[in-house]
């Protein structure tokens, strides 16, 4: 029975992989996931048939627990709006990470309890004749360590230390990014603080290796838990998406070991390739925003702290629908750059409206998307995807910036930071470095946007104050249905 | 039946695997990708029925329970919004005849 389910996680891994594979091209994107699922199906159904599992309580525990638990996220995945994927991506990898953490916790605690077994059986053997057990147990299992081995214990505590820090930081991920968490600092000196807590949480890991009690582990996982929500406080929320990204491959990572620490090669192999996998996306993701990695996670981006830039000079213009519809309508090239704003104000769709109105009138229309644009890379692209848009519009950056000085009118919607020329002409600004689409360089720009706000990173936007530049102050969706029915009279 | 040197070949050859499957995906779909990778780590579902499997007494019972309860969440809720977000990346004649249907 036993080779029947190691030869459905062999399969389930394969699945897993080819799923990956899929996932890489829009054409075999759908059947990616579905390959995924099927190999995911696959291994939970042979798992109920591994030897190790016993007691009928436990299985109806498993049965119950996935039955609750899968229909509430089957349930809350089928409702998010498209525009909050990031957070739910964080929450799920989240819970990821706990499961991870939890395992590690469950087999530690298991040879907790078989070290204290072994002890209280030698206190009996002293008391009768048995001396030869009295050497045993000065060579044998008096700590997790010699219990589980050493490669089978380290591993385990490495893992079950990452999956509670992705745990607890992806929780803060997800409450930043959902609105719930505004507060950029929870102690004077976080950084300092965060250093401290993480040195005592390595320090409880060792520790937890040489123990024969549960309270070390105890307070390693809280240990753990409180660095993983130090960790994710201090972060921007422009930074998240990489955060996020970060995460996922550390959960990764941490079901690969536990998966060691289990001997379950389909835990191994998807853990590892994920975390590969992740560590690559995320490295992707912090080149696409010019800034290293070390700093995204040790500077702070984004909090009251870091440096406002310079302030800009001049007035912000503003603009009417009417004078807008006219701009366009009459341009040979208009280029739409769409920022998170849009999807929240659930512009796409108007937008998409608006832009086949310019097709009809000969207007050649592009969408570019900065790779950041939306809170995750390529969230752009879902959301106007789901509006309906097709990919053969939609540019990258390095393939539009060179146009934009032969665009006669740009339309910045809902976008903010990736678009402030700060990034490339103002040194104290904080986001000096980063990538930004050029629309500067456009003959005229038209921001809409709801109000004088800041972007998600807190910094004043130069171009919005710039001469080219016009503000049409309304929500993106008015906005758009207003230069809608003037483009219709025209 | 997995020890020591060979697993450090199969985390090997697995993170390569990882590498070289990511490295060729264009940047409209990095965010399925990345909840799709995400969906993939929900794997952890097996190891926590086995944790809460071969659990004895209340402790290990209420942390493996809390295992699966996370896991079967990562793993549903990965696969159901990665199915929702690719479902939209469809071709002009796919969209087109979705479109006559309604």
């Amino acid at each position: 029975m036993n080779t029947v389910v190691q030869l459905c996680y062999f399969v389930a891994a394969v699945l897993f992989i080819l799923g990956l594979k899929g996932m890489s091209s829009p054409r075999t994107a759908r059947k990616g996931i579905v390959w995924a699922g099927i190999g995911m199906v696959l291994a939970t159904a042979a798992t109920f048939f591994h030897p190790d599992l016993h007691h009928t309580v436990n299985y109806l525990l498993i049965i119950f627990a996935i039955a609750v638990s899968g229909g509430l996220a089957w349930w809350s995945g089928k409702r998010v709006p498209m525009t909050n994927m990031p957070q739910m991506v964080a929450l799920y990898n989240g819970m990821g990470g706990g499961a991870a953490a939890a395992i590690g916790a469950v087999e530690l605690f298991k040879a907790v309890s078989q070290i204290g077994a072994t002890q209280a059986q030698h206190l009996t053997a002293q008391q009768g004749p048995g001396l030869e057990q009295a050497g045993q147990f000065a060579t044998g299992h008096g700590y997790v360590g010699s219990l589980l081995g050493a490669d089978h214990a380290a591993l385990g505590i490495s893992g079950a230390l990452i999956g509670t820090v992705a745990f607890s930081g992806s929780l803060v991920a997800w409450a930043k990014l959902d609105g719930r968490l505004h507060r950029n600092q929870l102690l004077p000196a976080q950084q300092l603080v965060n250093l401290g807590v993480f040195a005592a949480t390595v320090l409880f890991a060792i520790l937890s290796y040489y123990t024969a009690g549960s309270a070390v582990i105890i307070a390693f996982f809280v240990l753990a838990l409180v660095f993983g929500v130090f960790m994710a406080i201090p972060i921007g929320g422009a930074d998240m998406p990489v955060v996020i990204s970060l995460f996922n491959a550390l959960t990764g990572l941490a079901v690969g070991f536990e998966g060691y620490l289990l001997g379950n090669p389909a835990m191994i192999i998807a853990g590892t390739v994920v975390g590969a996998a992740g560590s690559l996306l995320t490295q992707l993701m912090a080149k696409a925003m010019n800034r290293p990695l070390t700093n995204v996670l040790f500077s702070g981006f984004g909090t009251a702290a870091a440096g406002a830039g310079s302030d800009p000079e001049g007035e912000m213009k503003a603009i009417q629908a009417e004078d807008a519809a006219i701009m366009m309508a009459y341009a040979n090239q208009v280029v739409i750059a769409p920022g998170y704003g849009m999807a929240v104000a659930q512009a796409q769709h108007k937008v998409w409206e608006l832009v086949e109105l310019l097709q009809e009138r000969d207007v050649s229309v592009k969408f570019a998307i900065h790779p950041v644009a939306g809170r995750m890379p390529g969230h752009m692209n879902v959301l106007l995807a789901e509006a309906g848009v097709p990919y053969d519009l939609i540019y990258d950056m390095e393939e539009i910036n060179a146009e934009f000085d032969r665009t006669d009118v740009v339309v910045v919607i809902g976008a903010n930071d990736v678009v402030n020329p700060a990034a490339k002409n103002d040194p104290s600004s904080p986001i000096y470095g980063m990538p930004i689409l050029d629309v500067a360089a456009a003959h005229n720009v038209i921001v809409i946007k709801r109000g004088k706000g800041k972007g998600f990173s807190g910094v004043e936007n130069h171009l919005f104050f710039a001469d080219n530049c016009r503000m049409l102050f309304n929500d993106g969706q008015k906005a758009a249905s207003e230069i809608i029915q003037v483009l219709k009279k025209l | 039946m997995i020890e020591g040197l060979i697993a450090l070949w199969i985390f090997m050859l697995a993170a390569f695997t990882g590498y070289e499957v990511i490295s060729r995906v264009p940047v409209i779909l990095h965010t399925p990708l990345m909840s799709g990778s995400n969906f993939v780590h929900g794997i952890v579902l097996v190891g926590a029925m086995v944790a809460l499997g071969e659990a004895n007494g209340a402790t290990e019972q209420l942390i493996g329970f809390i295992a699966v309860i996370l896991a079967a969440g990562n793993a549903v809720g990965g696969y159901v919004v990665t199915e929702r977000m690719l479902e939209m990346f469809k071709t002009k004649d796919e969209r087109n005849k979705k479109g006559e249907q309604e």
